[in-house]
Parts: C-alpha cells; sequence; structure tokens
C-alpha cells in the first residue's frame, strides 16, 4: 500500500480498525446526528462525515453542531438534542459497561441496583436513545466482565425486552476484537468480523455468553489510503486513538 | 437576596429542584450555603454533578431523582458512589429525557406526560410506581406517562440577572434552568452579576434572557458562584480544584473548604492552588 508520493505506508493498527468499524455504522446515514461517545467512535464519525457520509451533522461535544474543520454550522443545546432523539434523526454509539447476547447495555450500577457494589454513572439516556433511534456500542476493552450473560440493569433496551418497539434497532456493536450484530433468528449478538490479528478463540474466551459464529466470518475490512491519511495526519495526528485501543 | 438569606427560607424535607447539568453552571454558592445550614432530608431533583456528591456525602439527602451523576471531566462522581454504595439514600433513577418531560409536565401544571422511554428498561422495575398510558388514537402504542416533578423550590445560576429576577445566560447550553424555576413554588437565581435591566440587552441577544422575573422570588449576586464546575463564557470549570475534590475523603475536604463562609472558601480555594 503506498500513498501518491510512494511514500510506504505503515500497516493499520487494532485502533484504526477501529475507527473503520466504528465509521462503518454511519455508512450512507444520509442528514441525521452522528452521536459518538468515546475516542475512537469520534473519530469514526468524523471519518464517515469526511468520506461516505458527507450529510452526517456532528456535534462539538457541547451546544454546537460543526463542519468536520469546527466551523460551527448549528445550535444543539442538551433539550433540543432530547428532542432530535425523539425524532429519530440520530445514530448514536453508546459505551457499555456490561452488554449481554440480546444487545441489553447497562452503564448504571454493578450488582443489585438496591444497594451496588459499584456505583456507575445511571441509565443517562439509554432508555430514550434505544426505544427512538438507531443504537450502536463501542466497547475498547472486550472482556468476559463486560460481554456478560444478563446484565445488572438494563438501560439500554435488548431484543428481548423490547417488545417490537416502532424504532428499536441495534445495529451493531464494535469492540476492539471485532463487529457484532444481531443478524440471527432470535435476535441473539452474532459475530459479523474479526479484526485482522484477532482469533475466534480470542473472541470466545472474553464472551461469557454463546455468540453465534457463522461458518466463514470476514475479516473486519481494510481502509484504504486515503482513510488512513486522514485518520493519521488529518482526524487524529496526535494518535489518541492508540490510549483507547492498544496494539 | 444573600445566599445565607435563601437557606433560611428553605426547610428539611424539602424537594429541592438544582439547575446546570453535570458539573456545568451548578448553583455551588447556593449549594454551600445550603450545607452550612441544618436543612436535611431533602428531595434533590438533579442533572447532578458534585452538587449531588456534596449534599449525599454530607447526609442531606433523603431522596435522589436523577438520570446520572458525573463530574463530566472524571466520569464518575467519587462522593456520590461512596453514599450510595452504602445505601445512604432513596433513589429514583429515570432516564434524561424522562426526567425532562417530567419537568415540563410540572411546568404545565400537568399530572404527566407520555414518553417513548423507560418502557423495557429496569428503569420500570427500579420505579414500581411508574404508570403507563395507552394512545386513546389508532396507533394504541403504549408510553410511560411520566409524573410531575413538581419542586418546592428551584436554585440555578446564569451569567447574569436583574434586581427583579430576569435571568440571562450566556454560555452556550442553558440547560433547563427554565424550565426548574417554572416547575417550582419558589425558585432562587444567583448570578455572577446583578445588572441593571437595560444593561442586560445592551450587547447580548433577547433570546440570551433564559428565566422570567414571574418565576423568581429572589436573586442572589455570587460571583463564582457555580465554582469549581463552569460558567461559559466567565470562567470554565477549575479542574485542578474538581480533582482536588474527586481525591480528598469528604470529611477533610468539608473541614477544609466548607467551615467558614463564601469568603473563606474563596480563600482556601487560593491557598489549596
Amino acid at each position: 500500500m503506498t500513498e501518491g508520493t510512494g511514500t510506504p505506508l505503515l500497516p493499520p493498527t487494532r485502533a484504526e480498525y477501529c475507527v473503520i468499524a466504528c465509521a462503518e455504522a454511519w455508512r450512507d446515514a444520509g442528514e441525521i446526528l452522528a452521536s459518538p461517545m468515546g475516542v475512537i467512535p469520534s473519530l469514526g464519525a468524523r471519518l464517515a462525515r469526511l468520506t461516505f457520509a458527507p450529510d452526517l451533522l456532528l456535534t462539538d461535544g457541547e451546544a454546537m453542531l460543526v463542519r468536520p474543520d469546527g466551523t460551527v454550522e448549528g445550535w444543539l443545546p442538551y433539550r433540543q438534542h432530547l428532542a432530535l432523539v425523539t425524532g429519530g434523526r440520530r445514530h448514536v454509539m453508546m459505551g457499555a459497561s456490561q452488554i449481554d447476547r440480546f444487545g441489553n447495555q447497562n452503564i448504571s450500577c454493578i450488582g443489585d441496583w438496591e444497594r451496588p457494589k459499584r456505583q456507575l454513572l445511571g441509565v443517562r439516556g439509554a432508555p430514550v436513545n434505544t426505544l427512538n433511534n438507531p443504537t450502536s456500542y463501542w466497547i475498547p476493552r472486550h472482556s468476559r466482565r463486560v460481554f456478560v450473560e444478563k446484565v445488572d440493569m438494563v438501560c439500554g433496551v435488548g431484543h428481548d425486552h423490547a417488545g417490537g418497539a416502532r424504532y428499536h434497532r441495534i445495529p451493531r456493536v464494535v469492540s476492539d476484537l471485532g463487529v457484532f450484530d444481531f443478524a440471527t433468528p432470535d435476535r441473539t449478538m452474532r459475530l459479523a468480523s474479526l479484526h485482522p490479528g484477532v482469533t475466534l478463540e480470542q473472541v470466545g474466551e472474553a464472551t461469557a455468553f454463546a455468540l453465534t459464529v457463522p461458518d466463514a466470518v470476514p475479516p473486519t475490512r481494510e481502509p484504504t489510503a486515503e482513510e488512513l491519511r486522514l485518520i493519521r495526519e488529518v482526524l487524529d495526528p496526535q494518535s489518541t486513538r492508540a490510549g483507547e485501543v492498544g496494539t | 437576596m444573600t445566599a445565607q438569606e435563601v437557606v433560611s427560607r428553605l426547610h428539611s424535607g424539602m424537594t429541592l429542584g438544582i439547575g446546570g447539568w453535570g458539573s456545568r453552571r451548578k448553583p455551588m454558592a447556593l449549594v454551600r450555603a445550603l450545607l452550612r445550614s441544618d436543612v436535611t432530608d431533602v428531595t434533590i431533583v438533579s442533572y447532578g454533578g458534585p452538587d449531588v456528591g456534596m449534599l449525599a456525602a454530607a447526609g442531606r439527602v433523603r431522596k435522589l431523582v436523577t438520570a446520572f451523576v458525573t463530574l463530566d471531566s472524571i466520569p464518575l462522581e467519587p462522593h456520590y458512589r461512596a453514599a450510595r454504595e452504602r445505601g445512604a439514600f432513596a433513589l429514583m433513577e429515570i432516564d434524561e429525557a424522562m426526567f425532562m418531560w417530567g419537568l415540563h409536565a410540572a411546568a404545565n401544571r400537568l399530572p404527566f406526560l407520555p414518553v417513548r422511554a423507560g418502557i423495557g428498561s429496569d428503569v420500570m422495575r427500579v420505579n414500581p410506581g411508574l404508570r403507563t398510558v395507552t394512545s386513546p388514537y389508532d396507533d394504541g402504542e403504549t408510553f410511560v406517562a411520566m409524573p410531575a416533578l413538581r419542586l418546592d423550590a428551584a436554585l440555578v445560576h446564569v451569567n447574569r440577572a436583574d434586581r427583579q429576577g430576569n435571568g440571562q445566560y450566556l454560555g452556550p447550553d442553558p440547560y433547563f434552568d427554565d424550565l426548574f424555576c417554572a416547575a417550582a413554588d419558589t425558585a432562587y437565581v444567583s448570578c455572577e452579576r446583578i445588572v441593571d435591566t437595560a444593561e442586560l440587552t445592551k450587547e447580548a441577544a433577547p433570546q440570551s434572557l433564559l428565566i422570567k422575573r414571574h418565576t423568581v422570588t429572589g436573586v442572589v449576586e455570587a460571583p463564582n458562584g457555580a465554582h469549581f464546575t463552569s460558567c461559559a463564557p466567565d470562567y470554565g470549570r477549575d479542574e485542578a480544584f474538581q480533582k482536588t475534590y474527586a481525591t480528598t475523603p469528604w470529611p477533610q475536604f468539608a473541614a477544609r473548604f466548607l467551615g467558614g463562609d463564601e469568603q473563606a472558601y474563596r480563600s482556601a480555594v487560593r491557598e489549596g492552588s
């Protein structure tokens, strides 16, 4: 893989595959708000905006809608953000302290809710997000503590609790090991792609529930040379992505 | 009014709404005054930040209504966590949007508003009192009937206000401060600076006049009154001090910074940094 100048590019890192896997969540999304939470989803959303999802709306993390270069193009304070959620013109990528095979997500507490062993953030907007706009998840450290059989507190609603809710959709879960979806008859989690360098055994060992694994699992796609250039030179020259996912 | 006078009108057992969001534009001078009083056993309604952390750590909270408690740059509020993990108070944990519609219902004198949020989640399990309502129209969808979050008093902090209680925000986000005031029987607005009414719109757009005087009971001039939370554009969050707050055991923090009045607080902060 070479750039136009003929300089050989370093091969993609794990963090860069993760950026690509997150960016893909917003492919051809149209004129909707991308709400990424975390460094790598933010890079993914901005990469998508610069390439294959040019109509995406992005925020500065506060109350402004901004173009990729930081130019303010709109105002979205929290009250309008919450209204936009229920209008559905948004695809959020949230974190998860726990996620289970049906895609239930927990960011509230670990242990018994009445008297938690570990108090976390609280349900935040997960209940409203999951009933109103597509909600994907990003998990920077795939482990059995996160990918659990049953979450301690359902914040983001999974398929077994959604009861056919009209606007419920969990397009994908991206971790540092691979990409997952719910394209199974019972809407449980399926391995959709493995990041290059990751083995099936690794994923199995790091997941505490039975994951559907298709006969042929594709690798997460390679970034193009232009995408790598954008990530490395334009979006994240300080390489903050490496702080979220190591190599 | 002074912050002390505000607190003298609050009583133990009241339901208090606190404006701002996380560690942003919290009425901290009023919260500090509350901590200096003997008001206790309160129900706090807040998009929680250090306001909740401090009141919970000090044992003043009987019940908390919230969707989260965070210091933003420090995701988990340590004093809140400790209080919650020792079961120090009752909790009504609801979604961010449910919270907002609860305030709207209160401001509009409605018993509830239908919300497409909560159903399917454990918000329903941990709040057995929440009821649902089914659309009377052809769609027949079932919603959560979010009850009004009516407040005995609201405490908010803004950038400028006049003596009559017209409050102005100059930062990027109004948060929900006007709603807190409208949802409350009494509302107290602290501000960075009290100015003449004509001064308010001299340089700022009229849309910045967030809080209307008919919803306000009293105004307090409290320079640095949101410290250590942010109060854009007057000042940003005091990250160094927030870190001190987050890493100091509560009794030590309270003794060092909350033993005296607001002036003593300011000098202790200066010495501490």
